[in-house]
């Protein structure tokens, strides 16, 4: 566990000295032109709008890292051969294929921590003070970097045995089905045939479902968000993540490096 | 009497290829041999033979179709097995964002070493590969022989019992293929297991107690290189002269091949005094004579051809 620890914070440094993290500045940026901005052309609803446009840029931002950089962990270190030497070192491939995909969750929290750092500044340059149900937002942006997680899952699997592109389709495939997860599992009401009903049901319990991470509007709301809403995301994206990591394992240990 | 650092026993593998990687081409067939502790080994072969494949099988990057190996007693399956040897992949690439020191520093902490012997260890390591001026700088700017070095330094870092080096000298000036074949025999005389794969005969010569010789994935033979090398004599090549007062000229002109104001002229070793007899007579001007040492590719051609002779004479027995 401790290799992985050492591979993880290598991933770290790699999006670190990849300037990865630049993204911080567009998010900036954002947030000041909209905080300056906002008040100006929405009357009554500036913080609204300043939490569901801080929301969807740290998710946005956060999904197309954890799906371009997430494809490349794997099959970049194949493609330049990097894995050679480190592999003929005492280092288990479930400890690699750990270690990147920690890497890479620990730069998507440090990076959307900073984000939600620099939205809560937002949020208090426009309101010129904080109240207890903006805490909402904490959760939503829990629940945007659970999702993250499972990107980055899912994209550390496909990179495993396929090229980057193909893993970035499949991912933004995987991705995009399971935001329409409940749709597939209310299907049958819209048709009369059992089997065209059974499989987007069968389907729609494989794919991961993202709409339950999407609180936005409640958190914009200021609406709460029950707790066992927060414990079931937890538990679904730790075990949904095992599962995958699982199958990246098993299909990454047989794997032939030529 | 030493013991084999490295056994290998019926390995073989097969790549498949095609559309759903349906064929399958066998790039090592049934490899049995040995590498005896604190020896240095050579495996010869030409591009494609099976040399990286067998290195990749031992350092466990790919998996066999058949077959076993055992390091230092170990089987190659056992992670433990890692913690005594010392890899150097072919044209080895590392993370272009690291400098050589933090590269080697990153990759001793895979050995569980103190921060304080990491530092002292990487800094050896940068001095004795020539790169302690260079440590600081990140690899993306390195030249190809840099980057040879570095991977040379990471292999032997953690002081391995056995190193494994896949083309050491590739891409490398003479400067630096002298420095790695300092650095190997330094290795030898430390009491190491050292396994390198080469083309290239001349290193082999120069460093190896023995060689293995493969082609097409088959062990072709095994001994020192002055027996690899015997076993196709090549004959002498007298190089010579021809003043202008050298008379009857033709006949030995004929015979020979001009380079520049010289010429070569090669005889069986039986002929060697006849020939320089007709030399002296003619009044040419020797100027040396040496044994013609036939190349790896040279030796590679009789083997094969050696192969399909038996292959045809076992066709015309079984009619």
């Amino acid at each position: 566990m401790r290799r992985a620890g050492v591979v993880a914070l290598n991933t770290f440094r790699e999006a670190v000295r990849d300037r990865v993290l630049y993204n911080l500045v567009f998010f900036a940026l954002l947030m000041i032109v909209s905080a300056i901005f906002v008040g100006e052309i929405s009357i009554g609803v500036e913080e609204m709008v300043i939490k569901s446009l801080g929301l969807s840029a740290i998710s946005v931002i956060g999904l197309l890292i954890a799906v371009f950089i997430g494809v490349g962990l794997v099959s970049k270190e194949m493609d330049k051969r990097t894995l050679y030497a480190l592999l003929a070192k005492p280092v288990r491939r479930w400890e690699f294929l750990l270690g990147k995909f920690g890497g890479l969750v620990l730069t998507l929290a440090v990076n959307t921590l900073a984000m939600a750092v620099g939205l809560f500044a937002a949020l208090w340059y426009v309101k010129q003070h904080l109240e207890s149900f903006d805490a909402v937002l904490l959760v939503a942006i829990y629940f945007i970097l659970l999702k993250l997680m499972l990107v980055v899952a899912l994209a550390l699997l496909f990179s495993c045995y396929s090229t980057p592109l193909l893993a970035i389709l499949y991912t933004t495939a995987f991705y995009v089905a399971g935001l329409f997860v409940e749709d597939m599992r209310t299907f049958h009401s819209a048709t009369t045939g059992e089997g065209a009903s059974a499989l987007p049901r069968i389907l729609s319990y494989l794919l991961p479902n993202f709409e339950n991470f999407d609180v936005m509007a409640a958190a914009a709301h200021g609406r709460a968000i029950p707790a066992a809403l927060i414990l079931q995301n937890t538990a679904y994206a730790a075990v949904y993540c095992a599962i995958v990591l699982l199958i990246a394992v098993a299909v990454f240990s047989k794997r032939n490096l030529k | 009497m030493p013991g084999a650092a490295i056994e290998i026993e019926n390995l073989t593998k097969d790549y498949p290829y095609g559309f759903l990687h349906l064929k399958k081409r066998r790039s090592l067939e049934g490899l049995t041999m040995q590498v005896e502790d604190g020896e240095v080994f050579g495996f010869l072969g030409p591009n494609g033979a099976g040399k990286s494949t067998t290195i990749k099988l031992l350092v466990g990057l790919i998996f066999p179709e058949a077959g076993t190996a055992r390091i230092l007693g170990k089987p190659i399956s056992d992670i433990e097995m890692h913690r005594s040897i010392g890899y150097l992949p072919e044209q080895p690439y590392f993370y272009d964002y690291l400098t050589a020191a933090e590269v080697l520093d990153y990759f001793a902490r895979f050995h569980d070493l103190s921060a304080a012997d990491r530092r002292e260890r990487v800094a050896k390591m940068l001095k004795k590969v020539g790169l302690e001026t260079a440590g600081k700088i990140q690899l993306r700017k390195y030249s190809k022989g840099m980057l040879q070095r570095v991977g040379l330094a990471q292999a032997i870092l953690h002081d391995p019992q056995v190193v494994i080096l896949d083309e050491p000298m590739s891409g490398l000036d003479p400067i630096g293929r002298r420095e790695v074949r300092d650095i190997i025999l330094e290795l030898k005389r430390e009491g190491r297991t050292i396994l390198f794969s080469t083309h290239i005969l001349s290193d082999a010569e120069m460093l190896c107690d023995r060689v293995g010789v493969i082609v097409s994935g088959k062990l072709r033979g095994v001994g020192a290189p002055e027996e690899i090398v015997g076993v196709a004599a090549q004959g002498m090549e007298i190089l010579f002269e021809l003043p202008k007062t050298a008379a009857n000229t033709a006949a030995i002109i004929a015979k020979a091949t001009k380079t520049g104001d010289r010429y070569r002229w090669k005889v069986a070793e039986g002929e060697l005094y006849a020939a320089l007899e007709e030399l002296r007579s003619s009044g040419a001007k020797v100027l040396s004579v040496a044994q013609v040492k036939p190349s790896l590719e040279e030796y590679f051609m009789h083997l094969i051809e050696a192969g399909r002779a038996q292959a045809a004479a076992v066709e015309v027995s079984g009619k």
